[in-house]
């Protein structure tokens, strides 16, 4: 737990989708308060609201009841000081690297937009690909092209839908390290939502474990372990039993 | 019997091909080549069997070309078609792009506007013959409406499918990132909807060749559907008709594959890629 103050707070945030004419309750009274520069993991089953919540979030989709606050203000709008990487690609695949990056600080001289993108771009470890298209990367590298664009906003907040999970399972542990190596020197406020148990362990202080649809807040689980995290620490073995206990699934197979 | 014909020269030529083993590039050309050439042989003997006087035989027809070539009027009729061709489709595009951009995006624009388009757009082209030439006379604005109208639909329709297919994670991104206005239009919707775009502007231009021919046809006194007509009325001289109607064919491989270069540029490729 932080000391920090709150920066991203739910209350009573409920969502319904109406389809077909019936009422599909996807997220029920979610409370939960995030403080500034938390890391916080949001994980849960397949379909229980994961994303829904995150969108609400971000100011995309509104909640059938309660609000959603940062720093102290209702979210009403997507707003660039709080970004979105997206769980699909959502990096413009007709825009060179350079150009997707550039996105948020258009506004910006030429000279700041140089130095801030060239920074995030060494900070994402993609330089040399300056100009190249999206179709020419590999998976993970369209994914930091993502995190660059975020990044280059210098955004409080960073919501991460899912952003490793089309990734290969070696390319996946890099870039959570190299997310950990930027949390800590940018200290971002995060919310990533994952279904990987052990991402959200290596990833997260708080790990918020959602039940299956429609979403509640089952618990909430502190990790207490500095970085880099030893995967087989017992203290890791406790937390990650807990979270399989608590999602309902045994992991002795 | 024309079946066999056709069967057996496939057979000779596919015989000696499958021994060989082609690069796939080699086989882009050889394998068509090999096939034409089939397939004029096929001509050939069938003009000798049926002992016809009146359907060309591919030499009658070569010499029809060369005719062609040496008369000075081809020149004024392939320049004519050409010229009404190119400039309804680029009054069309220049009309039609920013239209569809419009309806595509803006969903009240898109219930005003969809049923008119959607009612204009089954009547054929050739149906408008009668009226714009009542409009136009009978020369090059005519021959230009036609081939607005025709390209108009397949272009604003396709460009409007393009901007309501863009994909919401786009939208999102760009919503997310503060990019709105003009700077929306200019950075994300055209771009995400340009692959289409160019693919419906490829259709059109099919279209339009086919159409201006059709219409000099019926209603023209220049350009190569004219000059169709013009040799089966001066004595049916069907060697010039079906020497016309191969430049017609030649004419539209090229301006498609003219049209296709638009496909290449590093902004739209990754529209085309997954296939
Ligand atoms: N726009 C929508 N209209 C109707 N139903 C929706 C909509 N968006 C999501 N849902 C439904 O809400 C539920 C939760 O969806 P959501 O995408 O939030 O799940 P998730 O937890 O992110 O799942 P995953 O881990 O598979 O990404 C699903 O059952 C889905 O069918
Ligand atoms: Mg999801």
């Amino acid at each position: 737990m932080s000391s920090n103050p709150d920066k991203v707070v739910f209350q009573g945030v409920s969502k319904s989708f109406n389809t077909k004419g019936e009422d599909l309750l996807v997220l029920e009274d979610v409370n939960l308060k995030i403080a500034e520069g938390e890391f916080v993991c949001l994980l849960g089953p397949s379909g229980c609201g994961k994303s829904t919540l995150l969108n609400i979030a971000g100011g995309f989709e509104a909640p059938t009841t309660g609000t959603v606050s940062v720093d102290g203000e209702p979210v009403v709008d997507p707003d660039p000081r709080r970004v979105f990487v997206f769980q699909e690609y959502g990096i413009f695949p007709w825009a060179s690297v350079w150009d997707n990056i550039v996105l948020g600080i258009r506004h910006l001289s030429r000279e700041r937009q140089h130095e801030i993108a060239q920074g995030v771009i060494d900070l994402v470890g993609l330089s040399g690909f300056e100009r190249a298209y999206p179709m020419e990367l590999s998976g993970g590298m369209k994914q930091r092209v993502e995190v660059a664009r975020a990044l280059a906003v210098s955004p409080d907040v960073i919501y991460m839908d899912e952003p490793f999970g089309a990734l290969d399972s070696l390319t996946r542990l890099t870039m959570r390290s190299e997310l950990i190596r930027i949390w800590e020197d940018r200290h971002p406020t995060i919310l990533f939502v994952t279904h990987d148990v052990d991402e959200a362990i290596q990833l997260a202080e708080r790990v918020v474990v959602f039940s299956a649809r429609p979403g509640r807040i089952e618990e909430i689980i502190d990790v207490d372990l500095p970085h880099p995290r030893d995967l087989g620490a017992p203290e890791y073995g406790q937390v990650k039993n807990r979270l399989y206990e608590r999602l309902g699934v045994s992991h002795r197979i | 019997m024309t079946a066999a014909w056709i069967a057996l020269a496939l057979a000779v030529i596919a015989a000696p091909l499958s021994w060989l083993r082609l690069s796939s590039r080699a086989q882009e050309w050889v394998l068509p080549i090999a096939l034409a050439v089939a397939l004029v042989a096929q001509w050939d003997l069938a003009c000798r069997f049926t002992g016809s006087v009146i359907f060309p035989t591919p030499h009658q027809t070569w010499l029809a070309s060369l005719e062609l070539i040496e008369s000075q009027r081809l020149w004024g009729d392939v320049v004519a078609s050409l010229f009404r061709v190119t400039g309804g489709f680029f009054l069309a595009a220049g009309v039609g792009i920013p239209l569809g951009l419009v309806i595509g995006w803006s969903t009240r624009t898109f219930r005003a506007m969809n049923p008119i388009i959607q009612g204009l757009r089954p009547i054929s082209p050739i149906a408008w013959i009668p009226i714009s030439i009542l409009w136009f006379g009978i020369g090059d604005g005519a021959g230009i409406f036609l081939i607005f109208l025709s390209s108009f639909f397949p272009i604003t329709v396709g460009t409007t499918a393009a901007v309501r297919n863009i994909s919401l994670v786009y939208q999102r991104s760009a919503r997310n990132f503060g990019v709105r206005g003009l700077a929306l239009f200019r950075c994300v919707v055209l771009p995400a909807a340009l692959p289409q775009i160019i693919t419906s502007l490829r259709i059109a231009l099919g279209v339009a060749w086919l159409v201006i021919v059709a219409a000099e046809m019926v209603g023209m006194d220049s350009g190569l559907g004219y000059l169709i007509n013009d040799a089966r009325n001066a004595g049916s001289r069907y060697d010039l008709v079906v020497a016309t109607m191969i430049l017609i064919g030649l004419i539209g491989i090229v301006l498609d594959f003219l049209i296709r270069r638009l496909e290449r540029f590093d902004e739209v490729r990754w529209g085309y890629v997954q296939r």
